[in-house]
């Protein structure tokens, strides 16, 4: 078997709480008075729990030209292990040994002033990523070009959008040519066009036989491309291997963990006790009657409403769902949109809503009753539910709520014939 | 597969020598983060070189007014304000690196917190950044012997072995406390106040000559006594320098500047985590 490129073997990092990104900076006063105190006290060496591990016992090799995804919720580790391979920090236990140059991008733009030229900031970034100058020099034009900044070379980026900040940034990066390039989530910045270039020049990167350790919560990307991942929790592995099976064990997790919240609401008799007709209980199913919160694009939901009380004549129960933003994002109506009045002695009625042509994000739904024109009950706030996934094309491109728009509409794209440049 | 690098990572325990090669590696990005700060600090092209002929100028005027005119203090024989900027010169190249050397490290935490390079490199660079002022210092002092009708002495060849000897001085320093302040803030506030005494214990405003013999070995143990002797000595030709006080203020840089790198080499690895 060819020898790894990589090997990882029992990596440990541990922290003290409260140092590093905090206000508690520690003052050499504080330390000289409390030397002086332990003079006086016994000195004990026991476990201090204000240490956490950070990372604990991690293990593993990588073959060269293997494309590695990492995994995990926050705080599993992922930043720090790459930290740790690109020397950023040192760990605190076991080693890790590595056979090739590497270069980490943990961020786009390290060392980007805002008072320098682009230019001058493309040399400069590019030093400390570790390109020499004649290297930056050789690549300034594809970088440049691959930027599309071309006429604000000469400006400082402090006038820059962010959009071209970004682009600039990454362009640098996206030209480095280590063997190893270790690349955290950088990608959830910038436009979608943007994006998606970068993708593809990783996916480039990654086809030139480098080898590359990928860390991002995007599985879309994960998924195509990297051949293998590591899912890591609270700072160790839980599965390695194919990434497709690890991705989907995964995210199989996460709904379970998802589901703890409720899907089925009782609601206050407080809220209720000046109303003669009201929903009284609402439960959240999906299309094979399980019960959950949870959703992809295109799935289908279903709500069991409960009633109570003495409605006079037939009824009309509608619904509103609103996103995460709290934009207004569609609503149902039994008896405008579909002519179904449910006669006064119906108690429990059925919604079924979707297809779910929504974009990944949070919901929540509202729940009103029509008597005639009178609305008899609104229930705000009712239930919510979560679209865990939504990657409706075929590039598998993930749509979040916060970044891409409310729902999902059909398109497509085409060049109109024979009106090409001569 | 490149069995060219091959790359150990561990804790590391004691102190760590030096890599030479890796530094040499990465030479470029000093004078990348030297231009850098140079770049955006005269950028704003009249305050910025305002400012470093400025300063040095009232600085002397001040000193000479209080401790030539009013003082009364030898001057050697040369002008009380040759006196005086011969010995600004090192000593405000020493100041303002040392200072900018000190913050350096906590100032690059967005950089150290995400990409690894020699951290040596961020002192040091910041040392190197102050070398403008001082070309622009020189060429006030050339200007103001001009002025003054002094011709300097055949000792001139000696100079530069003082200006490295004062480069050596502030990275010396700014080693120490650069490593420092990145794991006690406190520090922050204690460079201000070493610079103002600095310039009191070394012999700024006035002539080493009126420092009691006695007195002369623990005043010398201050890096910037030698410094300034030897500039005033191989610019001006004074009286000729104590050879045994010079030697001992580089013999203290030597100290200060390996105990510093030693130091450095050892906080580095924490740097990352701390700031």
């Amino acid at each position: 078997m060819e020898k790894p490129i990589i090997t990882v073997n029992n990596l440990g990092k541990r922290y003290l709480l409260g140092l590093g990104g905090g206000e508690h900076y520690r003052a050499l006063r504080d330390v000289m008075a409390n030397s002086v105190k332990n003079i006086f006290k016994r000195n004990n060496k026991n476990e201090d729990p204000q240490r956490i591990w950070a990372l604990k016992g991690i293990t593993f090799d990588i073959r060269a030209g293997e494309k590695v995804g990492i995994i995990g919720g926050n705080g599993a580790g992922k930043s720090t292990l790459l930290k740790i391979l690109s020397e950023i920090t040192e760990p605190t236990e076991g080693e890790a040994h590595i056979y090739g140059r590497v270069a980490s991008l943990l961020e786009v733009g390290t060392g980007f002033h805002p008072e320098l030229t682009g230019k001058e900031n493309v040399f400069m970034n590019g030093a400390i990523l570790g390109m020499t100058r004649a290297e930056i020099k050789k690549k300034y034009d594809e970088i440049v070009s691959f930027a599309e900044i071309k006429r604000f070379l000469d400006t400082p980026v402090k006038r820059y959008s962010s959009g071209m900040y970004v682009r600039l940034a990454f362009a640098v990066a996206a030209h480095l040519e280590p063997e190893i390039l270790l690349v955290d989530e950088v990608l959830a910045v910038g436009d979608i066009a943007f994006q998606k270039k970068c993708l593809g020049k990783m996916g480039e990167v990654a086809k030139g036989g480098r080898t590359v350790l990928f860390v991002s919560h995007n599985m879309g990307a994960i998924r195509s491309l990297c051949e293998s991942v590591i899912w890591l929790d609270s700072g160790q592995i839980v599965k390695k291997g194919n990434a497709d099976e690890v991705v989907r064990d995964y995210e199989d997790n996460q709904l379970k963990r998802f589901d703890e919240s409720s899907y089925v609401v009782e609601r206050s008799q407080e809220e209720v006790k000046n109303k003669s007709f009201y929903f009284s209980r609402v439960k959240m199913l999906n299309k094979r009657g399980e019960n959950t919160t949870i959703f992809r694009y295109n799935d289908k939901l279903i709500l069991i409403v409960d009633l109570r009380g003495e409605p006079t004549i037939d009824f009309s129960p509608e619904f509103h769902i609103y996103n995460e933003l709290g934009q207004f994002v569609a609503c149902g109506a039994a008896g405008p949109y579909h002519g179904k009045y449910f006669s006064s002695k119906v108690r429990k009625v059925r919604i079924e809503i979707g297809p779910l042509t929504l974009t990944s994000g949070r919901y929540r739904i509202l729940l009103s009753v029509m008597i005639g024109n009178v609305r008899v009950d609104t229930w705000d706030n009712v239930i919510g539910f979560t679209i865990t996934e939504c990657q409706p094309f075929a590039t598998n491109w993930e749509i979040p709520t916060h970044r891409e728009g409310v729902c999902v509409i059909n398109q497509s794209f085409s060049k109109i014939e024979g009106e090409d440049s001569q | 597969m490149n069995t060219e690098y091959v790359k150990v990572i561990k804790k590391h325990h004691g102190l760590i020598s030096i890599d030479f090669n890796e530094l040499w590696r990465y030479r470029e990005l000093f004078w990348f983060l030297a231009l850098r700060d140079i770049l955006v600090r005269y950028k704003q092209a009249v305050i910025g070189i305002a400012w470093s002929i400025l300063q040095p100028l009232f600085t002397m005027v001040v000193f000479s007014v209080i401790f030539g005119r009013l003082a009364k203090l030898p001057s050697d024989g040369v002008p009380y304000p040759i006196l005086i900027f011969t010995a600004l010169l090192p000593w405000q190249f020493f100041a303002h690196s040392m200072s900018a050397s000190s913050q350096s490290i906590v100032g690059s935490a967005s950089i150290i917190s995400k990409v690894y390079f020699p951290r040596l490199i961020i002192p040091t660079s910041a040392v190197i950044s102050g070398t403008i002022d001082f070309c622009i210092s020189f060429v006030i002092l050339i200007g103001m012997m001009v002025w003054y009708k002094i011709v300097p002495t055949a000792n001139i060849v000696y100079l530069p072995l003082f200006v490295l000897l004062t480069f050596t001085a502030a990275l010396a320093v700014g080693l120490w406390l650069s490593a420092l302040n990145a794991e006690f803030r406190d520090v922050f506030y204690v460079v201000p106040f070493l610079v103002q005494a600095g310039q009191y214990i070394s012999p700024v405003a006035y002539s080493s000559s009126i420092i009691p013999e006695k007195w002369k070995f623990l005043y010398s143990l201050n890096p910037m006594v030698g410094v300034i002797d030897g500039f005033r000595w191989s610019i001006l030709g004074t009286a000729t320098p104590h050879w045994i006080d010079i030697t001992i203020s580089a013999a203290s840089v030597l100290v200060i500047f390996t105990g510093g790198l030693l130091y450095f080499r050892k906080m580095e690895r924490t740097f990352a985590d701390v700031i």
